[in-house]
């Protein structure tokens, strides 16, 4: 029982960290009907950005609590404002002149743009895993029990509270974003009828550059969340995060906003639970056939609309 | 979509103050791009992480970036477009151009000159190993162009197939074959394990294909992407089977029994010739020209089949190949099962080419290599991907090679890397502004009474 609690801790972690990522292909596709490849290493850019910045302004575990959590708001502004600026120039320069285009051609350029990211981090900061001191530490024991099999402690550390009420805040703030403001009402009129909403006065063309800058802001939040939770970060990172993200996306319904952290949490669940209770070598299988069976049987999602093929 | 912004034709003189705040917003945009990423270099000293400031780098950056475009703005951008060249623009070419002319010769002077290569530098190893590891990609390029340029199915596990091949061999012939005929079936066992390579590939492709291939494209490749991680971490963790990321060290191909050493019973004893290590590489070079040369010519006559047809409409249209009656899943399967079948044919090679295969070979960047050479060489055209595969893997090599580079680069920077980099690039550009490769006109197949070719340009393609 204390087990699979400390499990679940886990679990629902690493699940919010999908799922802010999955927000981001989710929002994509809903809109123009693509699969954001680099989507992933967008995230990756807002990991290494938030690394080098808390590098840079010499941050350590060993500050004030409210002195790390000011910078730690800061570091999470810069990144956010890089990766967007990151996803913004990708979105100009490799997606908007190929609408029209044939139907693979925005696919294959995203590909290209994914591994031009990671070899243009690569190249500037070298391939070898950064690796930095807790930032955030501490924690609370949950649960004590001592047994004859031994003593089990359960865990919450401060930085799960941080990352799961952080995600809560991102996730209401968006939240409202979308449903309350003339901008996320924008953005629901593109994504059902982009030449209505074009012929209603909106700009399609800056609601979409808004969209793939939101997106890349919670996928560098998720990505300064990832760097803090593993201590560690590198330029490689964006490719296993992004297709988990993607099946989080994929398995809560493509399009769909609260399917998105649907999924994330139910990814990040399963893959806490499949290296806890079978093998820990085998979890990315389990995530990618995760994705395989939802795709063949359940296509749709969890809280997608069944989508109908237009000719 | 046809929502653009449509700017009306500019007058003549520039307008300052717009290009002024495109200056400032470019260089805003640009220094975002670059801090903290180029300008704070981080760097694992002994001890401890550092990050070393480069900002001369990143200042002659932005200045080449503003200078760039601000020639763009006052030379290119700025002329009107004229509404003579837009409408002058020929939909349909009348006479022969000279692309036409030459295109025929084209590929018997490559077979001719690949047939020679070992002659031409006089045996040498290097040209030849070149030559063995650039036709290895011609050969999955052409295998998996079946699948990409002509089905239009967009395979990102490619790399898989490759891998059932060369695992194919590897266990057959050092685990398998000794065990069920005995150990004098060793030096056969790659000519018995090519066709069985390729069928098992095949046979993979089919297993995949068929609860995958209703999906959409785009869920299509990313299927396929998960499904050739899947195997490679299959291949890294199943340790009794496949010996783990040690990998299996696999017996050299022999000529047709004889083997390739020295002493009595080898090849140059045979033939009463002075034994040399070349003769073993001059083999294997034959013999992957031989399997590229079958791939090409198999998938020419396939096109010609009603296959080969209903995988060409089946990229124009799924749904108008539906309608027509074309069985779209079969027409997917066999596409997927060929493809597959020559990415593991090529793979029973790199195994006995290697000598040793492990799962490290097998990983995404490979798959993505193939798919940029398909997309450079022009999604569908074989000539295209020869040049394309010998300028990427040419160039790889050149990169390797040329330290020339180590001068101009900024310290701790590896050329190597820049090869990968250069390579998105080119896939991204390549979409931008060349989508249907660099031969952009489109022969059709079937015709009547006269072969009209269309502009690839012109052609638009339906949603499938």
């Amino acid at each position: 029982m204390e087990y699979f609690l400390q499990q679940l801790i886990n679990g629902v972690t690493l699940g919010s960290i999908y799922g802010l990522i999955a927000i981001g292909y989710t929002m994509v596709y809903g809109i123009i009907g693509m699969i954001n490849f680099a989507h992933g290493d967008v995230f990756m850019v807002g990991s290494v950005t938030a690394f080098l910045v808390v590098l840079g302004i010499g941050l350590t575990g060993g500050s004030g609590l409210l002195l790390i959590l000011l910078a730690l708001i800061m570091v999470a502004a810069i990144a956010m404002i890089v990766a967007a600026a990151y996803n913004w120039t990708i979105e100009r320069l490799a997606y908007k002149p190929l609408r029209g285009s044939f139907r693979l051609a925005p696919l294959i350029s995203a590909i290209g743009m994914s591994i031009v990211l990671q070899e243009f981090v690569r190249v500037n900061q070298e391939g070898r895993p950064k690796p930095v001191q807790p930032i955030v530490t501490g924690g609370y024991e949950i649960m004590h029990r001592v047994s004859e099999a031994g003593e089990f402690i359960v865990r919450l550390t401060n930085m799960q509270i941080l990352i799961i009420v952080s995600t809560l805040i991102l996730m209401a703030v968006f939240t409202v974003l979308i449903q309350k403001t003339p901008l996320g009402r924008a953005q629901r009129a593109c994504e059902q009828d982009q030449k209505m909403a074009a012929l209603l006065g909106i700009d399609v063309d800056r609601t979409i550059s808004v969209t793939f800058i939101m997106g890349a802001a919670l996928a560098a939040f998720a990505g300064l969340m990832f760097f803090l939770y593993y201590g560690v970060t590198d330029f490689f990172v964006g490719f296993l995060a992004g297709i988990k993200a993607f099946t989080a996306a994929v398995l809560g319904g493509i399009g769909s906003l609260p399917g998105a952290m649907l999924g994330g949490l139910v990814i990040g669940l399963i893959e806490t639970m499949w290296s806890a209770y079978f093998t820990v070598e085998y979890k990315d299988v389990a995530a990618f056939t995760v994705l395989i069976i939802v795709l063949i049987f359940m296509p749709q999602g969890l809280l997608g609309k069944p989508e109908v093929e237009k000719v | 979509m046809p929502v653009q912004d449509v700017s009306a034709p500019k007058a003549q003189g520039h307008d300052w103050w717009a290009i002024g705040k495109d200056m400032i917003g470019t260089a805003i945009v640009a220094m975002l791009i670059m801090w903290p990423i180029v300008a704070w270099k981080s760097k694992i000293t002994q001890y401890s992480l550092e990050i070393e400031p480069r900002w001369t780098l990143v200042f002659i950056i932005l200045a080449l970036l503003l200078a760039t475009r601000l020639a763009m703005h006052l030379f290119v951008w700025n002329r009107a477009p004229s509404p003579v060249a837009a409408a002058a623009r020929p939909a349909t070419p009348a006479k022969a151009t000279l692309s036409e002319q030459i295109g025929p010769w084209v590929f018997p002077v490559l077979v001719a000159f690949a047939v020679a290569l070992p002659f031409i530098f006089h045996f040498e190893r290097r040209p030849i190993d070149l030559g063995i590891y650039i036709l290895t990609y011609i050969m999955l390029a052409w295998g998996l162009n079946i699948v990409v340029g002509l089905a239009g199915l967009l395979d990102l596990g490619y790399v898989a197939f490759y891998a059932v091949g060369a695992y194919a061999y590897a266990l057959l012939s050092t685990v398998y074959f000794p065990y069920w005929f005995g150990d004098g079936i060793v030096p056969w066992a790659f000519y018995i394990t090519l066709p069985v390579a390729g069928l098992l590939a095949a046979l993979w492709g089919v297993i995949l294909g068929f609860p995958v291939l209703r999906l959409r494209g785009d869920y299509l490749a990313i299927v396929t992407l998960a499904f050739g991680e899947i195997i490679r971490l299959v291949l890294i963790n199943w340790f009794s089977f496949t010996n783990g990321p040690q990998g299996i060290e696999v017996p050299k191909a022999t000529f047709f029994g004889l083997p390739f050493k020295a002493g009595p019973g080898g090849f140059a004893d045979f033939f009463g010739i002075q034994h040399d290590r070349i003769y073993y590489y001059i083999f294997l070079y034959y013999v992957i020209l031989l399997l590229a040369l079958l791939t090409y010519f198999v998938t020419n006559r396939l096109r010609r089949l009603p296959i080969g047809r209903a995988w060409e409409a089946l990229r124009e249209d799924e749904i108008a190949c539906r309608s027509l009656g074309i069985n779209t899943t079969n027409t997917k399967l066999t596409a997927f099962a060929i493809g597959a079948m020559f990415g593991g044919f090529a793979g029973c090679f790199f195994a006995t080419r290697q000598g040793f295969v492990s799962p490290e070979s097998f990983v995404f960047i490979e798959s993505a290599i193939i798919l940029a050479i398909v997309v450079l060489g022009g999604l569908g055209s074989q000539i295209g991907i020869v040049f394309a595969a010998i300028a990427i893997m040419g160039s790889f090599e050149l990169f390797r090679e040329l330290s020339v580079f180590d001068n101009y680069l900024p310290e701790g920077t590896d050329p190597v890397h820049f090869r990968m980099l250069a390579v998105g690039l080119a896939m991204v550009l390549m979409m931008r502004f060349r989508p249907r490769g660099f031969v952009t006109r489109r022969q059709p197949t079937v015709f009547l009474k006269q072969r009209k070719a269309v502009s690839g340009d012109l052609v638009k393609e339906g949603h499938g």
